[in-house]
């Protein structure tokens, strides 16, 4: 089984905080892979202005470190930063890494003028290309994501050593958030893009459990054909799309995500005020419903955190945390490990029907469940 | 050259070994009750004389004779109009166990005299193919082992229900529903539905008995059944009571029965479960439904709005419009537009390699709330022999190839596919269903088999009994005689439906569970499945195991 762990605090933080969590809930997995997210960038030698995009990723040779940089450039991307990690090359499984990395870039000064759905789009495009044109050269070159201030790193090997690997303790980079997933597929193939969390156009979800439902809900986000529904080397990637379809694409409320993946029951929707339109909503978004057992935590580009749990409720989930500071993990032990000056009193373990959110002021947990009227004008 | 006539065979005498079944009878048992012959529905097998001579030797006066006995027994008919079909109703009803039809297991003449008087063989039933099927062979291996455990089928809450209606894109539902339009209406149902078959092709009790089974599985078991009426109309008291929930309305090219439903309209406690038009049927493509004279009896031809004891052919295509995407595009939104937009309005096509176009062209038809397709092995009441066994395409690669067709276009949530055809067919109709489910239909209809396990059908893909179309079933379950459909308990039959959902509504569970799905059904999840042919692997697009 997976284990998760999420830390989001107004002060930036280490990503070895939550590599230490990872480690205190070490029994539930196997080493084969880590994703680590960090949300609130915060770099050590540079003041760095959220705005940039910040390009994530590892280049497997030289040539592929050449053409990253001549691709950027030929897009009109400026560099402004490049993060250099400390690496131990040896502590890492994989002896194919040249450079891991974590890059700041000015956009081109064509993107002045467009909208902001167009500018995503570009960066979502190039983080495409990039991908594309690794595969294309043997899979030399990975690009985790392009995004203002968000950064990811995925690798084969346990959480420390990985960390370890990367001299991730320094300080040198920080961030205000930051998830953690410390097992890759097991019922496919191992694969770097296969580690959570999983990103698309800043939003990002990582999972424990196995999504059943996988396959028919993967053939229907290939139905749409959008550029950015794709890879699914993991039954897991289609919750971070469900979760982009929902706000992006449909302009939802977040409210509407767990609406979508685990619709109330008939006998629940006649009661609900806002029945009919979810009712209807479940039809429309019948395909997307997941099956779970999973745990789904989450980010978005403004920072909020978010929890949800599927229908079943088979797989734990827990928060907890003080004004400030809060954590998510899979196991009990992960919350303690992340924040353990706070009261456990007060840590909440979601129901099938809550969604936990944390919103970007960490004042204090906000739990919302389907039972609760519905927040869209639009049902009215 | 003249004939012997001292020989009495012709061209087309048959003996009993020329039959498919003989009828053994034990002498030493029989009471000559005469049930048998009277229950026999082919009149096959009548009470004979016979003259037996005993050899009489006196020894004392050394004279040599005869004397004859005379006895009774039960003989069998070898002309074609009454050959046995094997129903076994004769043993069924023998106080004695006296008789019993037995298979020929030697190839039997018959097959070559189908055709007395230039008539080909007409037969109720379903493509005679015995042995397993295709969809038998599919196995559900995609089993929730390794991170996480199998569901616990016996304590898990379970959604088994599916959507009959058309269902919008997430995009325009939202539109919609700010702009105040049109949201298609939908059914929440469940994904086996007893398929169409008419009041007329069925009798009152058999009709009757599956309506109130169903009543019974929506209304106390909890499970959403629906029921096709078939083209025949359907009893006005249903039409104006609360069952009618409960029932898709079909409408074929014959319209039968339209007149008595148009006129309820305004009547109607509630909308129907959906209206289906049949463009085709998967037993019989081609044909329209055939009700001969004989089944046409004073109740039928009230609903239908005919004479009596006339024959009621209808004709293959709906006649009133020259192109089926005219047809389909015109029937579909008038009859939407009868019902005020409130009930889902799908077409029924014969499985085909041009169900494709079909499907495409429904796509793009905002009023279409579904499609059913009916594979070759699905059953009828009256068809060509010929039809039936050689006629049409089987379901599971038709519906395949739909579904995938409507994944490309990221349409396999607005346009329901329902399969139809030969499930159920060996028995295993809830693995049979699940597989189309998994392949890509919404769920499934079921005919044949609901005949077989709520009433009793006899008939098998052996080309036992089938009989249905000449109005003289054994069982009483496709007669309009009141003499045989009195055989057939109404209560009994609904006893059985209510049975036979819960069986289906358990083994789905156990179907489910162990793959990991509860919450919703596993519609298109291809993944689950696998079959031990690589060829059927490949064109079905699922994992070919060994």
């Amino acid at each position: 089984m997976c284990r998760l762990a999420l830390k989001t605090a107004i002060e930036p933080f280490s990503p070895y905080e939550v590599l230490t969590a990872m480690e205190a809930m070490q029994e539930g997995y196997d080493g084969s892979g880590l994703g680590l997210l960090l949300r609130g960038l915060n770099f050590e030698d540079y003041k760095y202005d959220s705005k940039h995009p910040v390009l994530s990723g590892i280049a497997h040779s030289e040539a592929a470190w050449q053409r990253l940089n001549s691709i950027m450039a030929e897009r009109g991307y400026e560099l402004k930063y490049d993060h250099e990690f400390e690496t131990h090359p040896e502590m890492v499984e994989a002896k194919d890494r040249y450079r891991y990395f974590v890059r700041v870039y000015k956009m081109p000064a064509a993107f002045d003028g467009k909208s902001t759905e167009e500018i995503e789009n570009e960066l979502m495009l190039t983080r495409l290309f990039l991908r594309a044109n690794g595969e294309e050269h043997g899979s030399d070159l990975t690009a985790f994501s392009f995004w203002p201030d968000m950064a990811l790193i995925k690798e084969v090997g346990w959480p420390m050593d990985i960390g370890n690997a990367l001299t991730l303790h320094d300080n040198r980079i920080t961030s205000r958030v930051c998830m953690a997933q410390g097992r890759q597929n097991t019922n496919y193939g191992i694969n770097l893009y296969a580690c959570h969390p999983f990103f698309i156009q800043g939003i990002a979800t990582m999972t424990n459990g196995e999504n059943t439902a996988f396959v028919p809900i993967r053939d229907w986000l290939l139905g749409k054909h959008f550029p950015g529904y794709m890879g699914y080397q993991s039954d897991s990637e289609v919750f971070a799309h469900i979760l982009h379809y929902t706000l992006k694409q449909l302009k939802l409320p977040l409210q509407a995500y767990k609406h979508i993946i685990t619709p109330l029951k008939n006998a629940e929707l006649d009661k609900h005020p806002q029945g009919v339109f979810l009712k209807g909503l479940r039809d429309a978004c019948r395909r997307l419903i997941i099956d779970g057992p999973n745990a789904v935590i989450g980010t978005l580009p403004d920072e909020t955190c978010l929890l949800v749990m599927d229908h079943k409720k088979m797989r734990p989930a827990t928060v907890g945390g003080r004004d400030g500071v809060w954590a998510f993990a899979s196991e009990m032990g992960g919350v303690v490990a992340m924040v353990p000056d706070r009261d456990p009193s007060l840590d909440f373990q979601p129901m099938r029907e809550h969604t936990i959110i944390v919103t970007p002021e960490r004042k204090e947990l906000t739990i919302w469940s389907q039972l609760d009227p519905y927040p869209l004008a639009q049902v009215a | 050259m003249v004939s012997a006539r001292s020989i009495s065979v012709g061209p087309s005498s048959l003996g009993y070994t020329d039959l498919p079944w003989i009828i053994q009878h034990r002498e030493d048992r029989c009471t000559l009750c005469g049930r048998c012959t009277a229950v026999c529905p082919k009149e096959a097998i009548y009470l004979a004389y016979r003259r037996q001579r005993m050899p009489k030797l006196d020894v004392l006066k050394k004279a040599r004779g005869n004397e004859y006995r005379t006895f009774v027994g039960i003989r069998q008919k070898t002309n074609m109009a009454n050959t046995c079909i094997g129903c076994s109703m004769c043993t069924m009803v023998c106080p004695n166990e006296a008789i019993m039809p037995v298979p020929n297991t030697n190839e039997h003449r018959t097959l070559f005299f189908h055709n007395q008087k230039g008539q080909p063989q007409t037969r109720g039933g379903r493509r005679n193919v015995s042995g397993p099927n295709l969809l038998d062979r599919i196995m559900f291996d995609r089993i929730s082992m390794l991170t996480d455990p199998a569901l616990d089928a016996g304590r898990h809450e379970f959604n088994l229900t599916t959507t009959l209606g058309r269902t919008l894109a997430p995009e325009e539902f939202l539109k919609r529903q700010r702009e105040g339009g049109w949201i298609p209406p939908t059914r929440e149902i469940f994904p086996f539905v007893i398929g169409s078959m008419s009041f007329g092709a069925l009798s009152p009790n058999m009709w009757l008995g599956l309506l109130q089974g169903v009543a019974y599985c929506n209304e106390v078991l909890g499970i959403p059944v629906v029921m096709c009426t078939g083209e025949g109309g359907c009893p006005p008291w249903i039409l104006k009571s609360p069952y009618l929930k409960y029932i898709v309305l079909q409408i074929a090219s014959g319209y039968f029965g339209w007149d008595e439903i148009i006129r309820a309209i305004p009547e109607m406690q509630c909308d129907p479960a959906a209206i289906e038009i049949k463009y085709g049927q998967g037993a019989k493509p081609g044909d329209g439904g055939l009700l001969m004279w004989f089944k046409v009896s004073k109740l039928i031809a009230r609903l239908r709005g005919v004479p009596e004891g006339v024959d009621l052919p209808s004709p293959p295509v709906h006649q009133t419009l020259y192109s089926i995407e005219e047809s389909v595009m015109k029937m579909i939104q008038t009859m939407s537009t009868a019902f005020g937009h409130k009930v889902p309005v799908y077409p029924k096509i014969s499985a085909s390699t041009s169900a494709k176009s079909v499907l495409n062209n429904l796509v793009r038809n905002p009023y279409a709330g579904g499609l059913l397709i009916d594979g070759i092995d699905g059953g009828t009441g009256a068809a060509y022999n010929i039809s039936m066994d050689a006629t049409g395409h089987p379901i599971a690669s038709n519906v395949r190839e739909c579904y995938l067709d409507l994944v490309a276009q990221g349409k396999q949530n607005e346009i329901p596919i329902f399969a139809a055809g030969g499930i159920g067919k060996n028995g295993n109709v809830t693995q049979n269903g699940m597989a189309l489910i998994m392949l890509g239909a919404s769920g499934v209809h079921i005919g044949k088999y609901i005949m077989q396990s709520v009433a009793g059908c006899l008939g098998n893909e052996k080309n036992r009994c089938n009989v249905c179309n000449l109005g003289i079933c054994p069982k009483g379950i496709t007669s309009q005689n009141p003499k045989l459909y009195r055989r057939l308990d109404p209560d009994l039959v609904a006893e059985r439906v209510g049975e036979v959902f819960m069986s289906i509504s358990t083994e789905a569970k156990k179907i489910m569970a162990p793959l990991g799905r509860s919450q919703s059904l596993p519609v298109g999840m291809s993944d689950a499945l696998g079959i031990s042919d690589k060829d059927a692997a490949d064109r079905l697009g699922i994992r070919y195991v060994c």
